[in-house]
């Protein structure tokens, strides 16, 4: 059963390609997802995962097609406006994109800072933030030194501090022992049970297990190989 | 805004070298112009004194007679730029001549015929510049019923054309290091922004305007240019007391010497432009990289 069945589509993608070079990254994707939904997206290294989630957020521009998220076309988005759809998704990235020289505090912090939040306001909401992640108290440690599961944690605090409506997550859970994973996943779980909308891609299928509810996109070489509804 | 201002003192902290090395490039060319404003300011009131602001002697030749002074005076009218003219007839000139030598030159009083000619002394509405001056004595001088005016052109004219040069020279240099202080400022932004890269980057992915990432380099090169300035002000301070003193225990019994250092305007001014440079290299460089 699909949840949200009666709500408006939140992101849609019409028959997206995406080349690099000559290099087919995505082939002729149309796909619609509901808002409040969970889609995994899971596919071998390379099939495109990561480039699927960056066209979203318009690291990369599509080749072909067309993308509406919430109804605004993604072609028609002017540099001015882009940083603004981009305040719109929280996104946890393969590589965490941690800035080196900040404390996680201010990492986490800078998407409010972005966003012109009051210094009162995001004060409280990164801590509250890093105490949900069990960062608190690497607050105001450097991120380098941290673990990989500890910077994947800070990655996803970051991805949540706005409170997005969607979340953009590339194997957030990659570089993890099996505790640690575990521990990202029922994080997402919890703002997915909160009403976000949650793409997390992963060459881990297991992990779609511990789902309740969503759907698992296939990606083989770029091309949809199949949509499948979890159901436990 | 203390949060902000921290970050911007540890970005500056992470780029020292650099941002001493444009702190020092904007001092020095900001000093090697308000030196040169310095001197001209003071060259050219002391200039203008010794030229006793504008006054010259209109030396009328011998056909003169005081029934043509009305005619004369119209004549000299219609040159413009003429505010005030006292005609000193040449037994006025002859008595005071007689009052400021006093009795050490007695040969004066055994002179049969006066010497001396008839005068017009003249006061220029434009005394604020000698080339003024000179070119209405030019035009006076090619009176008929004038011979000389005088006004200290000889070797004053000779000085002012040094003045002229050394001005000129000044220009051009002051000139130069402000394109190099602009280049160097420039420059540093780039190095600074291309060393923040990967944040400017990161910060671009969680959606920071192009305003928000330029802000911080602003305010680095808005600080950069007025330290430059209020550096380059006190070394030209420390510069000017010790030489002044120097300069008028020296030269005060000789000559007149009204020296000043630059008017607190000056002083505004050009902190002002200082941190403007700073801001300006900011601009272009930021400009050429965000296009
Ligand atoms: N910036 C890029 N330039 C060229 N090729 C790229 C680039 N990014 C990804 N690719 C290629 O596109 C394909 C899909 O990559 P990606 O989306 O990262 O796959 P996945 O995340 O599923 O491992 C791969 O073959 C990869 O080599
Ligand atoms: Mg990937």
């Amino acid at each position: 059963m699909r949840a949200n069945s009666g709500k408006a589509n939140i992101i849609r993608l019409f028959n997206v390609t995406k080349r690099y070079g000559g290099k087919l990254a995505l082939n002729d994707i149309t796909l619609d997802i509901e808002p409040g939904e969970f889609i995994f997206i899971s596919g071998p290294s390379g099939a495109g995962k990561s480039t699927l989630l960056k066209v979203l957020y318009l690291a990369e521009r599509v080749s072909e097609g067309q993308i509406l998220i919430d109804g605004m076309n993604l072609a028609r988005i002017s540099s001015a406006k882009l940083p603004f759809l981009r305040r719109r998704f929280g996104m946890v990235f393969q590589d965490f994109k941690l800035i080196p020289n900040r404390t996680v505090f201010e990492n986490v912090a800078l998407v409010l800072r972005v966003a012109g939040e009051k210094p009162s306001y995001i004060k409280k909401k990164v801590m509250h933030v890093l105490r949900v992640t069990g960062m608190e108290k690497k607050a105001n440690h450097l991120p380098q030194p941290l673990s990989g599961g500890e910077q994947q944690r800070v990655a996803v605090a970051r991805a949540v501090v706005g409170e997005p409506s969607i979340i953009l997550a590339d194997e957030p859970t990659g570089s993890l022992d099996r505790e640690s994973a575990q521990r990202v996943l029922d994080l997402l779980l919890g703002y997915h049970q909160n009403g976000a909308t949650i793409l997390m891609a992963s060459h881990n299928i297991e992990q779609m297990n511990r789902f309740s509810k969503g759907r698992n996109i296939i990606l083989e070489d770029g091309t949809l190989k199949g949509i499948s509804t979890i159901l436990c | 805004m203390m949060r902000f201002l921290n970050k911007v003192r540890t970005d500056i902290r992470s780029n020292r070298f650099l941002n001493i090395i444009t702190i020092m490039t904007i001092a020095l060319s900001i000093l090697l112009v308000s030196v040169f404003i310095l001197f001209f300011e003071n060259a050219s009131r002391i200039l203008s004194a010794w030229n006793h602001g504008g006054r010259a002697m209109v030396y009328l030749s011998d056909s003169f007679t005081p029934a043509m002074l009305p005619n004369v005076k119209e004549q000299l009218i219609s040159m413009g730029s003429i505010e005030k003219m006292v005609f000193i007839p040449k037994t006025q000139a002859l008595e005071r001549l007689k009052k400021e030598m006093g009795s050490k030159i007695q040969f004066l009083s055994t002179l049969q015929e006066n010497p001396l000619p008839d005068a017009i002394e003249i006061t220029m509405t434009a005394h604020s510049s000698f080339e003024q001056i000179q070119k209405a004595a030019a035009r006076i001088e090619a009176l008929d019923i004038v011979d000389t005016v005088e006004y200290g052109q000889g070797w004053l004219g000779r000085f002012l054309k040094l003045f002229n040069l050394f001005k000129m020279t000044g220009y051009a240099m002051s000139g130069l290091f402000l394109m190099i202080a602009l280049f160097i400022t420039a420059n540093t932004v780039r190095l600074a922004f291309y060393a923040r890269q990967t944040e400017v980057e990161i910060m671009r992915l969680v959606g920071a305007t192009d305003g928000f990432i330029k802000t911080p380099f602003y305010v680095e090169g808005l600080l950069q240019g007025f330290i430059g300035g209020v550096l380059g002000m006190i070394i030209l301070l420390a510069g000017y007391l010790t030489l002044s003193s120097g300069i008028s225990r020296n030269l005060d019994a000789y000559v007149y010497l009204d020296i000043h250092f630059l008017s607190w305007q000056a002083v505004a001014i050009i902190l002002f432009s200082s941190t403007f440079l700073g801001w300006f290299g900011c601009f272009i460089s930021l400009k050429q990289i965000l296009k």
